[in-house]
């Protein structure tokens, strides 16, 4: 899995139909000293993510192993929202810092 | 399969549902070196590993073969710890051991700076 920021929403009304009532987000990818990449992938929300929220999201055949997702034309599935992580004990990311 | 150090641990309260519990930790994974190799990534770990622990994990759908419920969105995972990873005479699980060596890309000297310790 990766992490990355939800930096925005997808909408497309002319889709598979199996795609119906999915909510899509674009997703930045950082890495693990929390830096954002030059990397955007679409995601499938399984979790009920908001924006700018920090995510983790699974890809390939992993991301239709949701409830959400089984059978369904997707690759990429946003399963868990970030609350923090820490590298070696030292905190990089906390959600609700002040 | 893959070599890789574990690096950090990952919170994460709000999860599809089958992932209660499964700890989420990120790695570096390792080449026949054990320098660090490609990005970074979390993976569910299936064994109780921390930082600084040398571990291997498989990637893609199998990694969801090795939590608890099998069917969860889970593309890596950690397998088990590796007490001894021979190449020639060297042992990649003494690594962090090592002194920086002459030669050495700074960006493997850095990574290897930021490695934790083995607890």
């Amino acid at each position: 899995m990766l992490i990355g920021k939800v930096v925005g929403s997808v909408v497309a009304t002319r889709k598979d139909e199996k795609l119906e009532n999915q909510k899509l987000l674009l997703v930045q990818v950082h890495d693990h000293n929390n830096v954002p990449k030059d990397q955007y992938v679409v995601a499938v929300d399984a979790v009920g993510a908001g924006m700018e929220e920090m995510v983790l999201y699974a890809t390939g055949s992993s991301a239709r192993q949701t409830s959400l997702t089984e059978n369904r034309p997707c690759d990429a599935v946003i399963m868990a929202v970030v609350d923090s992580w820490d590298l070696g004990g030292e905190n990089v990311y906390e959600k609700w810092a002040t | 399969m893959y070599l890789a150090r574990v690096i950090g641990r990952v919170v994460a309260t709000t999860r599809s549902p089958g992932l209660e519990g499964v700890p989420l930790q990120w790695i570096q994974p390792l080449d026949e070196r054990g320098e660090g190799m490609g990005d970074t990534l979390v993976a569910a770990a299936a064994i109780s590993s921390g930082p600084g622990d040398l571990v291997h994990f498989v990637d893609g759908r199998e990694g969801a073969l090795a939590c608890p419920e099998p069917f969860v969105p889970v593309d890596a995972a950690i397998l088990g710890f590796v007490e001894e990873a021979a190449v020639g005479a060297k042992d990649l699980a003494d690594l962090e051991h090592r002194p920086a060596e002459e030669g050495d890309s700074t960006a493997a000297r850095e990574e290897r700076s930021h490695r934790p310790r083995r607890g």
